[in-house]
């Protein structure tokens, strides 16, 4: 088996090589400053992240993906920190501080709807699908900030082709999990849990659309939707549902958390378009994490190559 | 009686000003310090984004507290401090305004009147902007002078409109969670609620000439 658990490696071991990570950041962040703000962050880091306790796991063995970008990574202390996950609360930072008691174990992925063979899942019988592969994309926020984190998981349509679709079945919904004793925070979020989200069949199936279970060569951290997420990495970032439980083949379009909230802001498709402003702010630019200056926006997130033909003929601006 | 004594005498002394005047720079010095340390969180831009946009809403509604105070304690002495709060609202909203126009515009005002044109969340942030500007302007004795004090009075009543564009702005932003901009929202209301009753009561037994030349 490719996947190694409960290896030798903790928690402990990767902290050096993310606080390494940081320093680069930092200095691309707060030009202005000298050695004493180092030292400063530095101090603060390291507080920080021996606050930060969870049940990590290391992957080793990972396939290196074509669907790597080359471009700088985000620290793992930045893509962990800074997070829309509002079953824990709506500042970014909440997810880190409220997330860590989360429950990912026992796991169960239920997989049903219009399908011949619905079955259930265990987290470890579904990361044993596949080879688990390391894929660096780019990840772009609604909100105009992005990242690029190396994720790890395989492509969803290994998954999706366990199973017989009916010839109903037109789109795939997918689930994240609710409670809300372990998500008190959940009431303060203004949107409706649990969290729902929704792709049309061909766009699950296209080899970008990554099932992830880690990130940085571990399992998810709570924060970022341990232990099972989606990527789109050519939609906006709330497409890329967390902490999954169902998965749903259905005829109809799925109903979708933020466009049932607000539809004229966040359409279904929610590809990211630098074209189509969202009502109250524009998409042209975003920022990266870490920079000062924002940058602009590629359609599709810089993936069309590989995502555009899935929309031939359609209206952009109405399916939004 | 011997309290509301005292009580004037610290609203009146000159030490109090020089208090009131290091506390209102906290925040601005608070900020400056986390930018040195490198404390400005994962998004630092974002950061002060927040902080100036939050004060300027703060500093916008402790201005609108002066005349409620002033009436319900009885102590005119609080007058000293408004011109104060406003030109500290004011501070906080320029450096609110460059956080904009660098980091996110990159100084180009063709980018930037193009935003302000398309995106209602900032053109009602820029209008805000754009109405304390002359208030800041003519805060000095001499201007209050050169109107008059009635005209300058109605001038000045553009604060409202300002504060409640600001909120809005804010609200607009927000995505889901509305608790923080409502919360704004609903204190602005209550002192824009509070002047609608008072002016009310005292108007008709004034006549235009005897009105406080200041009922901002």
């Amino acid at each position: 088996m490719l996947i190694k658990k409960g290896s030798a490696l903790t928690y402990a071991d990767v902290t050096p090589r993310s606080i390494y990570l940081n320093r680069r950041q930092f200095l691309y962040r707060v030009g202005i400053v000298g050695a004493l703000a180092t030292l400063g962050s530095e101090i603060r880091r390291t507080i920080l992240r021996a606050e930060t306790v969870f049940a990590e796991s290391s992957f080793s063995n990972l396939v290196r993906s074509p669907y790597s970008t080359t471009e700088k990574q985000s620290s793992f202390n930045d893509v962990s920190h800074y997070n829309n996950f509002y079953e824990f609360g709506t500042d970014k930072s909440d997810p880190a501080k409220n997330a860590q008691k989360f429950k990912t174990s026992p796991w169960v992925v239920s997989v049903e709807g219009e399908v011949k063979n619905p079955r259930k899942y265990s987290l470890d019988d579904l990361q044993k699908l596949a080879p688990l592969e390391e894929r660096i994309y780019r990840h772009r926020c609604v909100e105009r900030w992005s990242i690029v984190v190396p994720w790890i998981g395989y492509s969803l349509s290994v998954l999706l082709k366990q199973f017989e679709p009916t010839p109903k079945a037109k789109y795939v919904a997918f689930q994240s999990f609710f409670d809300s004793a372990q998500m008190p925070q959940a009431k303060y979020g203004g949107i409706d849990f649990p969290y729902v989200e929704g792709l049309r069949i061909d766009e699950a199936m296209n080899p970008l659309a990554l099932l992830c279970f880690g990130m940085y060569g571990n399992s998810l951290p709570p924060q970022d939707g341990a232990p099972v997420r989606l990527v789109i990495p050519w939609k906006y970032g709330y497409k890329s549902i967390k902490s999954i439980v169902k998965i749903r083949f259905q005829e109809k379009e799925p109903p979708t958390t933020w466009n049932r909230y607000s539809s004229s802001e966040y359409g279904f498709y929610s590809n990211v378009n630098p074209n189509v402003d969202h009502p109250r702010w524009s998409q042209a630019r975003e920022r990266r994490l870490g920079e000062i200056f924002t940058r602009p926006t590629v359609i599709f997130n810089g993936y069309g190559d590989q995502v555009a033909s899935l929309y031939n003929g359609m209206d952009l601006k109405k399916f939004h | 009686m011997r309290q509301a004594f005292r009580a004037q005498a610290i609203l009146s002394s000159k030490w109090t000003k020089v208090v009131v005047f290091l506390l209102c720079l906290t925040p601005f010095l608070m900020l400056i310090y986390r930018a040195l340390t490198g404390n400005l969180g994962i998004n630092p831009v974002e950061t002060l984004q927040h902080t100036t946009g939050d004060w300027t809403l703060r500093f916008l509604i402790l201005t609108l507290c002066i005349t409620p105070l002033r009436k319900t304690l009885h102590q005119p002495e609080f007058i000293r401090f408004r011109r104060m709060l406003g030109l500290f609202a004011f501070f906080y909203v320029c450096l609110h305004f460059l956080t904009y126009l660098g980091p996110d515009q990159s100084f180009s005002l063709s980018g930037m009147w193009l935003d302000i044109a398309k995106r209602p969340f900032i053109t009602v942030g820029f209008l805000a902007f754009l109405l304390l500007i002359p208030l800041a302007v003519t805060s000095t004795a001499g201007w209050i002078r050169r109107l008059g004090g009635k005209r300058w009075a109605q001038l000045h009543r553009l604060i409202y409109a300002g504060a409640i564009l600001g909120v809005v702005h804010y609200d607009w932003l927000v995505k889901s969670n509305k608790i923080r901009p409502l919360a704004y929202g609903a204190i602005l209301t209550v002192l824009l609620i509070w002047r609608v009753g008072y002016f009310a009561k005292t108007r008709p037994q004034k006549t235009a000439e005897s009105l406080p030349p200041a009922p901002a």
